[in-house]
């Protein structure tokens, strides 16, 4: 169980001074399962705060005795009518108050399984969660989904109430049980609740004021508890992230409208525009009061560019070099609020920021077991349900995964302009069956049947490096000495495949994407009739080799042909490093686009450092040991 | 710099959000009308679209004319209609007897006001209009959304309300129908105050005490009724706030004839 809980040890806020500049209120979402006591939590931390109108109370009295209840709490957030009579929570509401230390917004949430869309439109623009467990019942179904939810809408600060302590005699064992149960269940999920505290809301104990039916609790009241959350980080120190909202015309400028997500913006920057990769130098920034120099996170801006670049809403401006991730297929964990559910082959709209993207479900890679947290296996997803599953649009899809940028991460999913699910972005995904009407002809020869003939296995062995790292050399090289062998071996070249194969494509991130992908998909063809295909090509980043890795499954043997870019720029064998640094070219890898270290692997020739006979000889040998059918002939050459 | 002035401003968080809002709008709906009551929120909405809108306002501000106005707001709005090059329509609202009579009576004033919406949108074939209610006001408003889909008549569905997170809006269109546009829903009474202080916008000077009386929440004559305040300037409102328990609608005589008169109201279409 959380030590947090047991906690004693709480600094007295220090008074805000009235002058300071109004602070902006902490959201704070409270959840958990139907009739836990979530409306009556909120109501009675605002009478206990003396946070409530005038007239407000006695109208509460007035109309709970006209339905024939005492004092019914949760009428002060359950305004609608449908909602008093039913007793329950519907939609999600908000309420402000303030402590001494700082204001708050209380978002209220319905805790019923239908109703999750209005628990998701609440928690979502919350920074903290109060998760309230009834300590006689326990964990319950709704308690673990909204949970789980917090962590898909990354809300990690929590708290867990265990209200009702009064049903239970405000023993202490029964909240260690309900707390050991929350708790558990939150740190599989990642989450560290913060505090456990035990309390009663109808009765008032432990909400403001410290409960001596509880004197065994050493921890913060509720409202102590809430005053201890720390304020959640700036996302100003973020990559920058803007997307383009609108394009508005002033005079002969073409603006690009929109909100700064994450990081800075500053007048002179070198930008690229995802997901074509144009680049662009920013000119100028208006903020809503006229020009200024630089503009961060949060701030809805109207930005002009040097250059005559193409905008369009649903663009990313990003720094030079730091693009998101660019994919067509992307695997997502995705949660579904529509009564009509997902299925395999739905056609759905992907909405990330402002861009939006018609969709297919190709593939469900697993449904999530809320109660267990295990797997499970399907291919639809009803109401309330999580899956991680796999997506596919037409044109690739400028992101960044969850995990890196969460804002730029997530996306809302929706069908015929209504919001119905959400998900948070896993990677890219390939090497996905298509669903749909096309249906795989089987070879009528099989891959055993070419490698027994050919006397080694088919393979693909990607050499991945700076433009004259000597990635063609070594192929070259290599080939002539396996074909001279009696091997069947094949090289693609990346120069070569642009003048045939590629020769529609450039050089932007989606190119190189499309580029990488028709490469893989020739390459795992030519293995699978039992050849070994030598792939050169500079793929700089490890979102396109990992896309060739996952093409080609097995039979990928990823070699880093490795020189620094001084080397390779004094070698420069085609001029080209010359050009690039001119800026004759534009994003030329190494001088104005990144090249990414591999992260593992097979092998690495470092060219720098030893001549290309020996190179040669290594790779050779590596091809020999992993692809040669009899082991004999795998150790003839070693290393 | 230090971790905390990373933050933006509370005010110009308000502001960057509600311009996010409004921009959005204007991308996803064709024929937008902005609702001005010439109250303080709307003032800030009129505001709010001139920075969204590079100085412009690129739609019509409609004034649901009840004839029932202060002679202070009349003039108010006749002045700034101009000041602000607004592209105002200012229908009068359907007569009393045209509203549902088992509505209570200072409920019936406003509810020509739904009437007169109803006119307007009929007239127009408004696909969005943006107003410029609050969370904080009402607690039915505190069950709204940004972008609020309308059913035919302008009903307001709220057990059906679609989800809403992530900046991402429901935007369905069906004949007849319209979305309602909230930018100012997550703002607060005093909030708008120091906006209003902050960015010197003009008001109707009823809002100012004058012998011990001002009006806190401004509509018609004869159902909006002044509180008492000796705050005569905007620094002595934001104090006034600060510490009082009354409510903001106090002064609004519809709020408090009967438990669901509001929700009624708002079902049917009105604010
Ligand atoms: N005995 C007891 N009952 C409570 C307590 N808190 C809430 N309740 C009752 O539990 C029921 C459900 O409460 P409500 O706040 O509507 O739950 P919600 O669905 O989680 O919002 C109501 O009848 C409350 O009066 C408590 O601390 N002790
Ligand atoms: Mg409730």
């Amino acid at each position: 169980m959380a030590n947090a809980a047991l906690r004693a040890d709480i600094n007295p806020a220090p008074a805000l001074s009235p002058k300071k500049a109004p602070l902006a209120p902490y959201p704070i979402v409270i959840v958990g399962h139907v009739d836990h006591g979530k409306s009556t939590l909120i109501g009675r931390l605002l009478h206990d705060t003396d946070s409530l109108p005038e007239g407000r109370l006695a109208e509460l009295k007035k109309v709970s005795e006209q339905r024939g209840l005492h004092m019914e709490w949760s009428f002060l957030l359950d305004a609608l009518q449908i909602e008093r009579d039913q007793g329950i929570t519907l939609d999600t509401t908000r309420i402000w108050f303030k402590t001494a230390k700082r204001p708050y917004v209380i978002i209220d949430a319905p805790g019923h399984r239908e109703f999750l869309r209005n628990m998701v439109t609440g928690a979502a623009a919350a920074d903290a969660a109060v998760l309230v467990t009834d300590a006689e019942r326990g964990i319950s179904e709704q308690t673990r989904r909204h949970a789980y939810l917090l962590s898909l809408l990354g809300v990690r600060k929590v708290i867990v109430a265990v209200n009702k302590m009064d049903l239970v005699d405000h023993a202490e064992d029964a909240w260690k049980g309900v707390a050991g149960d929350v708790s558990d269940y939150l740190q599989k999920l990642g989450i560290e609740p913060l505090y456990v505290i035990p309390l009663s809301a109808r009765h008032g104990d432990n909400i403001a004021a410290r409960s001596d039916k509880m004197a065994w609790y050493r921890g913060p009241t509720l409202l102590e508890a809430l005053d201890l959350l720390t304020p959640t980080a700036a996302r100003t120190e973020a990559l920058l992230r803007f997307p383009i909202q609108d394009v508005y015309r002033k005079g002969d400028t073409r603006l690009a409208v929109g909100r700064i997500e994450t990081g800075r913006l500053k007048v002179g920057d070198k930008v690229e525009i995802a997901p074509t990769g144009q680049p662009a130098t920013v000119a100028s920034i208006d903020a809503g009061k006229g020009p200024v120099s630089e503009a961060r996170a949060g701030q809805s801006v109207a930005v002009s560019f040097i250059e005559d670049a193409a905008l369009n809403r649903g663009q990313v401006i990003a720094p030079a070099g730091h693009m998101p991730h660019i994919a067509t297929t992307i695997r997502v964990r995705a949660f579904w609020l529509d009564p009509e559910s997902l299925t395999a082959g739905s056609r759905i709209t992907l909405r990330l920021t402002t861009s939006e993207h018609p969709v297919v479900v190709e593939k469900f890679e697993r449904l999530v077991d809320v109660e267990h947290l295990t797997d499970g296996e399907g291919s639809e997803l009803g109401q309330g349900g999580i899956a991680e599953i796999v997506l596919r649009s037409s044109a690739p899809i400028a992101f960044d995964h969850a995990a890196d940028l969460p804002i730029t991460g997530r996306a809302g999913l929706a069908r015929g302009g209504r919001i119905v699910g959400g998900c948070i972005l896993l990677g890219a995904a390939t090497n996905v069956t298509v669903a749909g009407p096309v249906t795989a002809v089987n070879s009528s020869v099989d891959r055993d049947a070419f490698e027994a003939r050919n006397g080694h296995r088919g393979g693909v062995v990607w050499l991945t490096g700076l433009s004259g790292a000597g990635k063609s050399t070594l192929s070259m090289g290599t080939q002539r000495r396996l074909f001279d062998d009696g091997w069947r071996v094949t090289v693609l070249d990346g120069d070569n495949l642009r003048k045939g194969l590629n020769k529609d494509l450039g050089f932007t991130p989606a190119e190189r994407l499309e580029n990488v992908r028709r490469v893989a998909e020739v390459a795992k063809l030519m293995a699978e009739t039992g050849t070994v295909v030598l792939v050169s090509l500079i793929s700089p980043t490890t979102e396109l080799r990992d896309l060739a890795r996952s093409i080609i499954g097995d039979g990928f043997h990823e070699v880093w042909v490795k020189a620094d870019v001084a080397t390779c720029a004094a070698r420069d064998p085609k001029g080209l490093y010359a050009a690039a640094q001119a800026g004759k070219i534009q994003q030329f890898t190494g001088v104005s686009a990144p090249f990414e270290t591999p992260v593992n692997p097979e092998l690495v020739l470092d060219t720098s450092e030893m001549d290309i006979t020996t190179g040669t000889e290594l790779l050779i040998a590596h091809i020999r040991r992993h692809l040669a059918l009899s082991q004999a002939d795998g150790h003839a050459v070693g290393i | 710099m230090s971790s905390t002035d990373q933050h933006l401003d509370h005010l110009d968080q308000l502001e960057a959000q509600s311009i996010y809002i409004l921009r959005e709008a204007r991308v996803r709906l064709k024929r937008l009308g902005l609702l001005w009551s010439l109250g303080k929120d709307s003032n800030v909405l009129i505001w709010l679209c001139r920075k969204a809108f590079m100085g412009e306002l690129p739609f019509p501000v409609a004034h649901l004319d009840t004839g029932l106005e202060f002679p202070e707001s009349y003039e108010f709005r006749n002045r700034y209609a101009q000041e602000w090059g607004l592209n105002l329509i200012k229908d009068e609202c359907p007569p009393i007897e045209m509203t549902d009579p088992t509505l209570p009576p200072g409920t019936r004033i406003a509810a020509r006001k739904s009437l007169g919406l109803a006119a307007a949108l009929e007239k127009y074939q408004f696909d969005g209009l943006i107003t410029g209610i609050r969370r904080d006001e009402q607690a039915t408003r505190a069950k709204e959304r940004i972008f609020s889909p309308r059913g035919l008549d302008g009903a307001w569905q709220a057990a059906h309300q679609p989800p809403e997170f992530w900046d991402q809006y429901t935007i369905e269109r069906h004949p007849g129908t319209h979305t309602r546009v909230h930018p100012l829903l997550a703002w607060t009474e005093v909030d708008v105050w120091r906006y209003i202080k902050r960015e010197e916008i003009p008001l109707v000077p009823l809002y100012f005490a004058k012998d011990g009386k001002r009006f806190r929440s401004l509509g018609e004559i004869g159902i909006t009724f002044p509180v008492d305040s000796n705050a005569s300037t905007i620094d002595e409102i934001i104090d006034e706030l600060e510490t009082t328990r009354t409510p903001e609608r106090a002064g609004r005589s519809m709020d408090h004839e009967a438990e669901d008169a509001f929700e009624r109201l708002r079902a049917t279409g009105y604010l």
